[in-house]
């Protein structure tokens, strides 16, 4: 699917559509630099799905974010896009390209942190990672069957002072 | 505290002591935490949510001062006192109606409750009567460290602390303030106020939160912005300029009202006294709506016979479940009707 231009520019993407219903109907697609010269302005919060749509709407290449999904939890995308909530801290990574602007978008534009920093930020990063994949790996084997294996892992998990 | 104890009491929130009560009947601040390692709810298994659940109750419980006075598991609690919990604002209607492993941990006077397994693993929120954002800040942020101290939280250097929805990332604070709007509704300048709202990028809700109508004359306005800016920036930003700019809009339409409408004004707050102290049967939309206008009065001073504690109480007490938990077994609509009724004469002829 191609994006739409805007209609003013031709260059910039349109993402501000407007259908004025006084006096001849018409229909505008706008970029949101050239809306805002023309008096257009949107700042009413969107939900995440709208903003989602919205993205997926222009982006030319769908197949490659309908292919991503997360190493860690096994979220994919599409599953993402069905419920609007993330399945776990490693999807901010593997959805990355399609969050970032996203992100930016539902945040006046923001784009980093700059509030609380717990206090061992880089540890935590870090064992986030360990533990998840090895909780992921506890459940499927679990589902195997494989109680050798579970047993295994739970023996880690406890070695990390996780229970 | 069980939740027959809780019923018989208001929470501070209602007790309209904090500053500019008239119209900020409370101030929230709520934060959203996940723990490191797990997966959010999504993907969680219910052998997860549960050792979830039993991690942050015994961190709660090894904290000085995290809210230990009452825990409820949801999972194990009636559908009715469910509700209650939701009238009291200590948890959400999504919360109340979900499956799976969750509770909420509640403090005295229920300024502080956590909600455990709602959207993210936790949300902590601090609730307090009037605009008191400074004070509900100091102890949610207390709260915050204290419990970080032993859990440590999803954190991404970029985005910051991550939540399940993409759209609280970063600090994951909702700031949100109840307010008491009878003025503006009466003048019919709603749909202004509300554009000037969005334009300063918060969302306006009703008296439950999201989805929920505007019952009373009650409005939750809330920030929408997570990312970019400091929980200290969003919470000053959003007090002395949000607030402060919607209160204006309720005092100027309550000036006008009082010297230029008097009559109109005088109207409603006495009829709505004449129907609350002879109604026989009565709709909590019905009474939420007249409460409103004698809360309205009180506080223009129309009225003088009622404190304003007694109002605010009686929007709580005068809510479905509150009032079958009150009369001891569950009623039907009509019933609850003519109860409602009963016990809102009894009241005022105590206050008269």
């Amino acid at each position: 699917m191609t994006a739409l231009l805007c209609q003013r520019c031709k260059k910039s993407t349109a993402t501000v559509h407007v259908t004025d219903l006084v006096g001849e109907t018409k229909e505008l697609h706008l970029c949101e630099e050239c809306a805002g010269e023309q008096g257009i302005t949107i700042k009413t919060p969107v939900p995440i799905n709208t903003l989602l749509e919205d993205f997926i709407k222009n982006q030319s290449e769908t197949q490659e974010l309908t292919d991503l999904t997360c190493p860690e939890c096994g979220m994919s995308f599409v599953q993402f896009r069905q419920q609007g909530v993330l399945g776990c801290p490693n999807d901010y990574d593997a959805f990355e390209k399609v969050l970032s602007p996203l992100i930016s978008q539902a945040q006046e534009g923001a784009t980093h942190h700059v509030g609380r920093i717990p206090d061992q930020s880089s540890d935590t990063q870090k064992r986030q990672h360990v533990l998840l994949k090895l909780r992921r790996d506890l459940d499927d084997a679990v589902e195997r069957e494989d109680y050798e294996c579970a047993a295994k892992i739970r023996d880690e998990l406890k070695e990390l002072g996780e229970s | 505290m069980t939740i027959d104890e809780l019923t018989r009491h208001a929470g501070e929130w209602l007790s309209g002591r904090g500053p500019q009560s008239d119209i900020v009947v409370s101030s929230r601040i709520r934060l959203a935490r996940n723990i490191s390692g797990f997966p959010f709810l999504s993907r969680a298994t219910e052998s997860q949510r549960k050792e979830i659940l039993r991690l942050i109750c015994s961190t709660i419980d090894n904290t000085a001062i995290g809210p230990k006075s009452s825990f409820f598991d949801i999972e194990e609690t009636p559908d009715l006192d469910r509700e209650i919990l939701v009238e009291r604002h200590l948890i959400s209607r999504q919360h109340a109606g979900a499956q799976g492993s969750r509770g909420v941990a509640v403090s005295d006077e229920e300024t502080v409750a956590v909600m455990i397994n709602e959207e993210d693993h936790l949300r902590i929120q601090s609730l307090r009567s009037g605009l008191q954002l400074q004070a509900a800040w100091e102890e949610l942020r207390l709260l915050d460290d204290a419990l970080e101290r032993q859990v440590d939280y999803a954190y991404h250097s970029r985005f910051g602390y991550l939540t399940a929805c993409p759209t609280n990332v970063g600090t994951g604070i909702r700031v949100s303030a109840m307010l008491h709007l009878p003025a503006i509704k009466l003048s019919e300048q709603l749909q202004k106020v509300f554009r000037a709202a969005k334009d300063m990028q918060v969302a306006v809700r009703g008296l439950f939160g999201e989805g929920t109508d505007a019952q009373g004359d009650f409005y939750q306005i809330s920030n929408q912005t997570t990312l970019g800016k400091s929980e200290e920036e969003i919470i000053r930003e959003f007090e002395t300029v949000v607030i402060p700019g919607i209160v204006e809009y309720e005092k100027r339409a309550r000036d006008l009202l009082v010297n230029e409408r008097t009559s109109l004004l005088d109207d409603k707050v006495w009829r709505a006294v004449g129907l609350l102290e002879n109604a026989r049967a009565v709709s909590t939309e019905e009474t939420l709506n007249l409460l409103s206008h004698l809360r309205m009065g009180i506080n223009l001073g129309r009225l003088s016979n009622i404190d304003i504690r007694t109002v605010n109480e009686l929007f709580l007490q005068m809510q479905p479940a509150h009032l079958q938990k009150m009369s001891g077994e569950e009623l039907t609509s009509e019933q609850r009707g003519v109860i409602r009724a009963d016990c809102i004469r009894k009241k005022f002829s105590n206050n008269n």
